[in-house]
């Protein structure tokens, strides 16, 4: 049976992989870590489910471990953060090069320097283009449930391609809120055990990972691309199973007070249920776009939604340095080149800043301002101490 | 060709068929009559492709010799002679 | 909604009061959520936690700015930081201290309760979350008794539970017993 319960972010996470039957896990359980794999280590320990738990020397091990596992046919996970993350960089492009259906959950952590073990979302942003999947989730309910919808879009025969669950760091890993964790055997129904084409196999030997000279490098990029396009559809199809089965879903993004909205904000993760209040707290006609999925970019999606938009402003935290914004904003000017939409920014909550109601009442305010015509910043930075620089 | 996923390789041994030994310039050449049995030219040679025929003589496969020499150079009788190859 | 801010010393164990209050409010049926201000802690350093208590599913992230009640572990925390900063004037302050009366700068009712003495008594450690938890289910009404006491046993090893549970009840009855 489902059952109803109050936990932090990152048991959520755990509770999600104990629920997968998940093989192999692999981590190095130290700074910047979460107590997910703390989590699943007490788990183990307690005979809760078995499964491999490999303690490595760093993340870039870490990866690696995964890849090797991955590569045998087992359902594996791991989660790090920020510095984690980057360390893992060049690991990452081997596991989605080598088509392995890896879930990783990432910590939305700051990167250094200045030292700083905070929420913002620049480590997984800088990894957009590594053909990984990437999902951004607002509450820890959710994260509990894309974990187990990355495991169907990984493994899902046209995608196959690993997958990050992005939560915010401490906003969800640390904070204690209700979950409903699902039954073991409906989540076995929903996610069927994982064949892995191409897994090494001594009856069938393989060779993974092997040169691919200018004769076919180019073709396994594009074939990347496919299945990246797939796993749009593939996502859609397993939130709608989702919903089906468990009663609740949440597409791959989500459209709040959207009717009519001249004046549209955008945003990623849990800020948007700061911004939802603020909307309700306001009685603001203003909609509010939050892309649940950024990797692949729901591109017809995010086009649609905003087709009666005039003015959006987009709410992130990340700004990629030399380029004055976020990376979302950027790749909605791209998305919708062409069209009126007048695209505004706002830079947040980098390093752990705390946004406020306040912050998203001035990102409406500036919105709407536009929208009467008046001149305003194009990227603005919420509570920004312009008396400090 | 269709390239597989993840650039695969499914069939072992494949590489089997890019034969390489049209890289060499010299061609080792074994001297029976010298040879010792030590094996060491079968343990140093860098391709794997010295191998013993039914009669227990080293022979070299010259589809994949590239012709470095170190089995010429490991050799302790000197039974194996480099010597240039007409093409 | 109802939002609490805990002030305390690193060590003191702020963010598992908060984390109880959240847990215990769940199990009177009710939304709740808690998070910590992620400092980087330390023993002594002052630390603050958050708790939000609701009806309906709680969306708001930001950290607590107006409270509707603060808990303040540490009464060395008065003179270092503004610790009523944005309470409302319907709201309400726990403080701990042996004093019985403390002047604090807002119009909210200021309650009293000497947590340390109960923590050093039932647990032997100065260590006050679960006896201010008990003091504040008292004052507030805001959790039951019952679920901050079913809250310290699911987040408690059996033995340090029984001994807390103690701190709760004793904190709960002393606190009842001033109103």
């Amino acid at each position: 049976m489902p059952h109803r319960d109050v936990m932090h972010g990152s048991r959520a996470v755990a509770e999600a992989v104990k629920l997968c039957d998940v093989k192999v896990i692999a981590a190095y359980p130290i700074t910047p870590q979460t107590h997910i794999v703390e989590d699943i280590a007490e788990m183990l320990a307690n005979g809760e489910f078995d499964a491999e738990y490999i303690m490595v020397e760093s993340e870039h091990s870490a990866m690696s471990a995964c890849i090797g596992a991955s590569a045998t046919g087992a359902r594996t996970f791991t989660a790090t953060a920020s510095q984690g993350l980057a360390l893992m960089h060049e690991v990452l492009w081997i596991a989605s090069g080598m088509r392995l259906p890896i879930v990783m959950v990432n910590a939305n952590r700051a990167l250094s320097a200045p030292i700083n073990i905070w929420n913002d979302q620049s480590d997984s942003i800088a990894e957009r283009d590594s053909g990984w999947v990437q999902l951004y989730v607002e509450t820890c309910q959710e994260a509990l449930d894309s974990v187990i919808q990355a495991y169907r879009i990984a493994e899902h025969q046209d995608v196959l391609l690993p997958v990050m669950v992005c939560m915010d760091g401490f906003v969800l890993t640390h904070t204690v809120e209700p979950v409903e964790v699902p039954d073991k055997e409906q989540v076995r129904r929903y996610l069927p055990e994982l064949r892995l084409p191409h897994a090494l196999d001594p009856e069938h030997p393989v060779t993974m990972g092997s040169l691919g000279d200018p004769n076919y490098y180019m073709e396994c990029r594009k074939q990347q691309e496919i299945a990246m396009e797939h796993a749009l559809r593939v996502a859609e199809e397993a939130d709608e199973e989702f919903r089906r089965v468990f009663g609740r879903g949440y597409g791959i993004l989500e459209e709040y007070n959207m009717q009519d909205a001249e004046v549209v904000l955008v945003t990623m993760g849990s800020v948007a249920g700061t911004i939802k209040e603020t909307i309700d707290m306001l009685g603001s006609d203003v909609g509010l776009l939050r892309l649940r999925m950024f990797r692949p970019f729901p591109k017809e999606a995010v086009r649609r939604a905003l087709r009666n938009a005039k003015v959006v402003n987009v709410i992130e935290k990340d700004v990629s340095m030399g380029f004055g914004e976020g990376a979302l904003m950027t790749e909605l000017k791209s998305v919708l080149y062409g069209s009126d939409i007048r695209i505004l920014g706002t830079v947040a909550g980098l390093g752990g800043r705390d946004i406020t109601t306040e912050h998203v009442r001035q990102a409406i305010e500036r919105a709407e301002r536009a929208l009467r015509g008046e001149r305003v910043e194009e990227v603005a930075w919420a509570g920004l101490k312009e008396e400090a620089l | 060709m269709k390239v597989d996923i993840a650039a695969c390789i499914t069939e072992p041994g494949s590489s089997e068929r890019n034969k390489t030994g049209g890289w060499r310039v010299f061609k080792p050449v074994v001297h029976q009559e010298r040879c010792i049995d030590c094996g060491s030219c079968w343990i140093f040679c860098p391709e794997a492709c010295i191998s013993r025929n039914e009669a227990g003589e080293y022979v070299v496969d010259l589809d994949f010799c590239k012709g470095c020499g170190i089995c010429a150079n490991e050799c302790p009788t000197e039974a194996i002679e480099m010597v240039l190859e007409e093409k | 909604m109802k939002e609490i801010r805990f002030h305390g010393r690193g060590g003191q164990g702020a963010v598992t009061a908060a984390d109880l209050l959240a847990m215990a409010a769940f199990f009177d049926g009710k939304y709740s959520q808690a998070f910590p201000s992620f400092g980087t802690e330390r023993r002594g350093a002052p630390v603050t936690a958050f708790a939000r208590i609701s009806d309906r599913f709680i969306r708001l992230r930001s950290q607590i700015y107006e409270p509707d009640y603060i808990v303040v572990q540490d009464p060395s925390l008065l003179e270092v930081i503004d610790v009523a900063a944005g309470l409302k004037s319907t709201g309400k302050a726990l403080i701990n201290t042996e004093k019985s009366e403390i002047k604090l700068n807002t119009e909210a009712e200021v309650h009293t309760i000497n947590a340390t003495r109960i923590a050093l008594d039932v647990l032997g450690v100065p260590i006050v979350n679960t006896a201010m938890i008990g003091a504040f289910a008292a004052l507030t009404g805001e959790v039951s008794l019952e679920s901050v006491i079913k809250a310290v046993r699911r987040r408690f090893p059996e033995k340090l539970a029984e001994r807390n549970v103690r701190a709760v009840e004793v904190a709960y009855e002393e606190m009842e017993a001033k109103l």
